[in-house]
Parts: structure tokens; sequence; C-alpha cells
């Protein structure tokens, strides 16, 4: 028990760090976009969304419409309130702690709490990238925004490429075991390709979830249905 | 200041949204049905984020050729069952070291 909360808490600072590095990519690119340094730390500090926060600055930097931007820009963190209704009860927190616990509810500490065997190691999980994602972010930020000159393109590191990698490094055990599992990634992703050239940035992400309903179809088959509500039960 | 406007709505409304899904009542997880969805909806939407964060730019579909190999290395890593950490670093270098290289 306690080793799946070490390597939870293990998990989790790897992810807020090397994530939240890549906030200098998004201070880099903010300013670029014409954003103002405090423009720049504000949205990291209260939007904390990557995707909506780049969702917006790319609005900006394209000299969009602004309301139209932050609105796709809210869309794109609409997965965020999947994820709550999903570790709504893992988490446990009750009154006005939901205030701050929600600010905090985002892909990577989803990633990395439902990755865990146990809801101890989940909530274990949770906090631990919550806070040095929290941290690094806002950090690398206002690194990236005060520096944006100098640190060159971002792309340079490799940054860009850290993302992807995490969210598919805890997707893993999920994807190798489970048939279901595979089924809805695999449809999720041929959802969310082939209609990024036709939608707004931020809606076939959105329109992927329709892919887990697949999973809802799979449960028709008795055997399997019996395995996944065993093996969800062990998980949540 | 409209900048600005953007920039707090931005942030309130993304907030409003993960506040929703936190205190939305748990009721709706009591279906079997509605409890395997919310299940199964990180895997969904995440596997499409890294498809989207690897594919597209914008609207426009791209293949990045150190991007690709970046996460076909992290594919290769997570085979030989690589810790965590060593599965983003040997990402983000496979990818820097081939625009060195300026593939």
């Amino acid at each position: 028990m306690d080793s799946d909360i070490r390597s939870a808490v293990r998990d989790g600072l790897g992810v807020g760090v090397a994530v939240g590095l890549s906030g200098l990519a998004f201070g880099a690119a903010a300013v670029a976009a014409g954003l103002g340094v405090a423009q720049a730390c504000v949205l990291s500090l209260v939007a904390f969304s990557g995707a909506s926060q780049f969702a917006l600055i790319g609005v900006v930097a394209g000299g969009g419409n602004l309301i139209a931007g932050a609105a796709g820009a809210v869309l794109l963190g609409g997965r965020n309130a999947l994820y709550g209704l999903r570790l709504a009860p893992t988490l446990g927190v009750r009154g006005w702690r939901r205030l701050l616990t929600a600010h905090v509810v985002i892909d990577e500490s989803t990633a990395v709490a439902t990755a865990q065997p146990g809801p101890r190691s989940a909530r274990a999980g949770f906090w631990a990238t919550a806070i040095s994602i929290y941290t690094t972010w806002n950090l690398a930020t206002l690194l990236g925004a005060v520096g944006a000159a100098r640190l060159g393109d971002p792309k340079t590191y490799g940054l860009d490429v850290v993302g992807p990698a995490a969210f598919l490094a805890l997707l893993w055990p999920r994807l190798t075991s489970g048939g279901t599992e595979r089924v809805v990634a695999l449809l999720a992703m041929a959802i969310a390709v082939a209609t990024t050239p036709l939608l707004p940035p931020g809606v076939p992400v959105m329109l992927a979830a329709v892919a887990a309903l697949a999973g809802l179809l799979r449960r028709r088959t008795p055997p399997s249905g019996q395995s996944d509500r065993q093996r969800e039960l062990s998980h949540s | 200041m409209t900048v600005w406007i953007a920039v707090v709505a931005t942030g309130l409304g993304c907030y409003a949204l993960k506040l929703a899904g936190l205190v939305a009542p748990q009721r709706v997880l009591e279906d079997e049905r509605v409890r395997r969805f919310t299940a199964l909806v990180p895997v969904a939407l995440l596997t499409a984020l890294v498809a989207v964060q690897t594919l597209a730019h914008g609207r426009a579909l791209e293949l990045n050729g150190p991007r690709l190999a970046g996460l076909a290395a992290a594919v290769v890593a997570l085979l030989l069952r690589a810790p965590f950490l060593v599965v983003l670093v040997v990402a983000a270098a496979v990818a820097a070291g081939l625009r060195v290289l300026g593939l």
C-alpha cells in the first residue's frame, strides 16, 4: 500500500515538473502573441488549463474575435467537468475545499489519479501532480514570458512531445490490459483527427468523448463485462 | 484592455467548468452505464489529446517528423517497460536531437 502511494507521488511529481516546464513555451508564446507578461501570468494562475490558454493566445495572435476566442478556450476546458465528475467520489472532498480542489482538476492530475491501483494512491497522485504542476507551470510561464527572446523556440528542446508522451505513458497500463479501453482509444483518436480540419480547435477532443460510449456497447458480452466490472472496482 | 477581459473571462469560465464537474450530484453516477461512461472518458479524451497534439497544428493536420519520432521513441520505451520519467526524457531527446540534425 505504502509503495503504491510512493510510486503515485513519484509519478505525480514527474508529470507535474515535466509538463509544468512547458509553461516556458506558453509564456514565450503568449508574449509573442502580444500579451503582456502580467496577462500571461494571470491567465496561467486563473485559467490553469494549458490547452485553453494556448487556444486563447492563438486567437489573440491571429487577431481573431476575442469573444469567440474566449468562448472556444472555455469550451476546450469542458473536459475538466467530465474529469471532475469521474474524480469526485475518489477524491472525496466536501464543502469549501471543493472550491480549491476544482482549480487543479486537469488532464495531468486526472491522468495520474486514474492510473493508480487504489483510492489512497489515487488521491496521493492527484495532489502530488496538482501541487507540482501548479507551481512549475506558473513559475515557468513567468520565466518564459520574461525571457521569451532569449529562450528561443521551445520545440528545440523537444518540449512539444513531452505532453503527448506523458499522457500515453499514463494511459499505457489501461491500453495494454483492456480490450474495451483499446477500442475506445482508437475510436477517440480517429474521431479527433478526422474532425480537426472541420471544427474549431478544442471541439474535436471534446467530441472524442463519444468514443467512451463504445465501452457501453461492449459490456453486453457477459464474460468481458464481468471482468471489466471487477477491474473497475479494484481501480476506483 | 479587451485582452484583459478575454483573459479574465477565460479564467473564470475554465474554473466554473472544473467546479461544475466536482459539485455535480453524484446521483448521476448511480446508473451503471453512466459510471462506465465516466470511467472511460479520461481514456477517450486523453488519447484524442495525444493524437491532436501530435498530428494537428490549429485546424491543419501536419506530419512533423521529429515530433512523430519522439512519440514513437516513447512507445518503444514503454514497450521496454522504461520508468515514466525515462519515457519523457527519451521522447524529448529524440525530437530535440533530430531537430539539431536539421531533420
